[in-house]
């Protein structure tokens, strides 16, 4: 995949703001996921966290289109959808934490982060799990007879476990406005794609399903992403239509905070190709520049504005408490649960 | 003997078992080029090739039934999953089919499958990824199930499951893999299924405990015999199903108090069962109500400090213990 300067008529219409605002996004992204890492090191963060460094161009792309009230579902990468999603940097950050002002008062982490008020569903860690979730949200809208849709990314390897065939059937037989979008980023883990899926393009499996379309794209090219986004989406509100989107993209960093970034799966000469020539943050500002779109003083200004909001996340996280003891029994049903302490004197 | 990790314990007893079987291979995620999500599996790939140790795509209902196929017709399949908790994905494969083949088919066909992976919390990784589901598949007759909580145990227990003609659960301890311990290298050296443990002798009261939460108990043990001069019996049963029952009732005989301790949910959970064999055979030894210790009654939390407070650790089941001594 080259890095390719997106023609004048595919700036898709938009005007100068919203193509700004999208760079914005996937500065914020970027920058964000750079501090969650460094607060990893330093201990702040734990478990298993996942970085989205590389794949900015996906979410900013599939997100940037859609009305607030659409829903949305992801994997376990899924800070910078959260992010460009609107939910508030800061709660995320204190998530990653572990503090009460997550936005799942430090009980999800960060696998698990869900914002009701932005429709955003998730944050899932179990591979393939949430896909047929995302048709029952659109069982839903089509029972309601409302005109949203719900966009569910997913990883390249969950094309190949069975919750992938149950939910798409699903969501074809029932015209469901549900968007799959994989982020195929080359890679489950340690297993290159090619390993794993007997097929070449994971979007041709589209065509099990009556009704669905598949798109395979470049996912380093924000624009191609919203584009092909945008026409997912008039099928669905329109025409109740599912799709599904294989956008090809590649992460710069390890599997997760505790896998390494290359080794026994790709090489480091691999990694660096990717960075140096199709990072999708450079590529895009390309393409702003040759069409006269930004102004390098904007490039600096982005940097900074970004900057202080990561800064403000990390402020606001280490000012958060960490949970009490008792916070332990709550959240586990609607009401109070008073046999958890009854059977449990030593707690 | 050699003190070796648990990690390297369990890849001597896949090395081994696999030099001395053609019929037997591996298969999971990760488990080839990787080396292994948890490097259990290191250089297995290199020295046995990819028939006999096989990357799997992320599908673990797919391939628990492919291993189940594959020992119907008389392979000897060791199905690794990433984490237990990934393995309900494939809870069919491993209850409705493997569990349940001899039986249906009086007999005609058995099931030599190994499944095994970690299991239990290990730091910070919350709800999903954290459980402990020893009682659900000791719940299920057909099945075997063993949770080794040292490197000696781990090695021996998996070879003999490796051997047996029945499918084993074999439960890894996630945050055991670093742990040392000496361990045979004779590659004759096997433990049998099904037979308990006394791994400190004691006077006072027994505790029974398996897996990660058995060096709780033992640290337990030590605190209490320096600060209370309390003599603690700790037992650990190793294989869940069958439970070797009778060296538990002997120490509760001998002690008349009883402490069970294990990770998972205390609802059903494999020492409700234990209380339920010792009130029926032991009932009359006993001079106080026995005592469990077990995981927060509450899915696992991400925050670190709830996430320790989830655990069976030592300072609780030093508590229950002094409860049941009547020390408090
Ligand atoms: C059912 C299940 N099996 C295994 C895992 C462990 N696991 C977590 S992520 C992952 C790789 C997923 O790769 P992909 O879908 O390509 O997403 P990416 O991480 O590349 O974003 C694996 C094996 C899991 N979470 N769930
Ligand atoms: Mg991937």
């Amino acid at each position: 995949m080259a890095t390719k300067i997106t023609q004048s008529d595919e700036l898709l219409g938009l005007d100068r703001g919203a193509l700004i605002e999208m760079l914005r996004w996937m500065v914020l992204g970027r920058r964000f996921e750079e501090r969650a890492g460094e607060m990893y090191q330093v201990g702040e963060i734990g478990g298993f966290c996942h970085l989205y460094i590389g794949q900015e161009a996906v979410a900013v792309g599939a997100l940037t289109p859609l009305r607030g009230d659409d829903y949305v579902i992801t994997a376990y990468r899924d800070h910078v959808h959260g992010l460009v999603r609107g939910m508030d940097p800061g709660a995320i950050m204190a998530e990653l934490f572990g503090r009460v002002d997550g936005s799942s008062k430090g009980k999800g982490g960060s696998m698990h982060l869900f914002d009701a008020a932005t429709n955003f569903m998730g944050g899932h860690a179990i591979v393939g799990g949430h896909l047929p979730i995302a048709v029952g949200i659109g069982y839903a809208i089509r029972y309601r007879d409302t005109d949203q849709v719900c966009v569910c990314f997913l990883g390249d390897s969950v094309a190949n476990i069975g919750a992938f065939n149950e939910a798409l059937n699903m969501a074809a037989l029932f015209r469901l406005p549900v968007i799959f979008i994989i982020e195929n980023n080359q890679y489950g883990m340690g297993t290159a794609v090619h390993r794993a899926a007997a097929i070449e393009n994971l979007a041709d499996r589209a065509c099990a399903y009556s009704g669905m379309q598949g798109w395979t794209i470049d996912g380093m090219e924000v624009l191609e992403v919203r584009r092909t986004v945008e026409m997912a989406v008039e099928r669905a509100r329109t025409h109740k239509l599912p799709s599904l989107i294989e956008a090809k993209t590649y992460r710069f960093v390890g599997h997760s905070m505790s896998d390494p970034n290359y080794g026994h799966y790709r090489t480091k000469e691999e990694v660096h190709q990717f960075k140096a020539h199709d990072d999708p943050i450079k590529g895009y500002i390309e393409t702003l520049r040759a069409h006269g779109m930004i102004k390098e003083s904007e490039l600096s200004d982005i940097e900074a504005e970004v900057k202080k909001i990561v800064d403000d996340s990390v402020e606001f996280a280490k000012r958060s408490p960490v949970p009490q003891a008792d916070d332990l029994y709550d959240d586990i049903y609607s009401g109070e649960y008073p046999d958890a302490k009854r059977r449990d004197p030593w707690r | 003997m050699a003190v070796i990790t648990y990690r390297d314990a369990l890849n001597q007893a896949l090395r081994e078992e696999m030099r001395r079987d053609p019929d037997i291979f591996l298969m999971g995620e990760e488990v080839g080029a990787y080396q292994g999500a948890y490097k259990v599996s290191r250089g297995l790939l290199e020295e046995f090739g990819e028939w006999r140790v096989r990357d799997m795509p992320i599908a673990e209902l797919g391939f628990t039934g492919l291993g189940v196929g594959a020992a119907m017709v008389g392979l000897r399949p060791i199905v690794e999953y990433m984490t237990w908790s990934f393995a309900l994905l494939a809870i069919d494969g491993i209850v409705n089919s493997a569990a349940k083949m001899r039986y249906m088919s009086g007999s005609q066909f058995k099931m030599p499958i190994t499944f095994r992976g970690p299991s239990g919390a290990a730091n910070q990784l919350a709800a999903t990824h954290s459980q402990a589901l020893d009682s659900w598949y000791a719940h299920v007759p057909g099945l075997k199930v063993v949770a080794p909580a040292t490197a000696r145990d781990a090695k021996g227990l998996l070879k003999s499951a490796i051997r047996d003609d029945d499918p084993v659960v074999f439960l890894e301890g996630e945050l055991l893999y670093g742990s040392k311990d000496d361990v045979p290298e004779d590659e004759d050296f096997t433990l049998p299924l099904g037979v308990s443990e006394i791994k400190r002798p004691g006077r006072d009261v027994t505790v029974v405990v398996h897996s990660r939460p058995l060096h709780s108990a033992l640290a337990a043990a030590d605190t209490l015999e320096r600060e209370d001069g309390i003599s603690v019996e700790v037992i650990d049963p190793r294989t869940l199903r069958p439970m070797d029952i009778d060296t538990v009732l002997d120490s509760v005989r001998k002690t008349n108090r009883c402490v069970i301790v294990e990770e998972g949910w205390p609802v059903c959970g494999i020492g409700a069962q234990i209380v339920d064999d010792i009130q029926r055979e032991a009932f009359d030894y006993l001079d106080a109500p026995i005592a469990r210790v077990t995981g927060a009654d509450a899915p696992h939390p991400y925050a670190a400090n709830l996430e320790q407070l989830h655990f069976p650790q030592a300072d609780l089941i030093v508590k229950a213990i002094r409860q049941v001594c009547y020390r408090d």
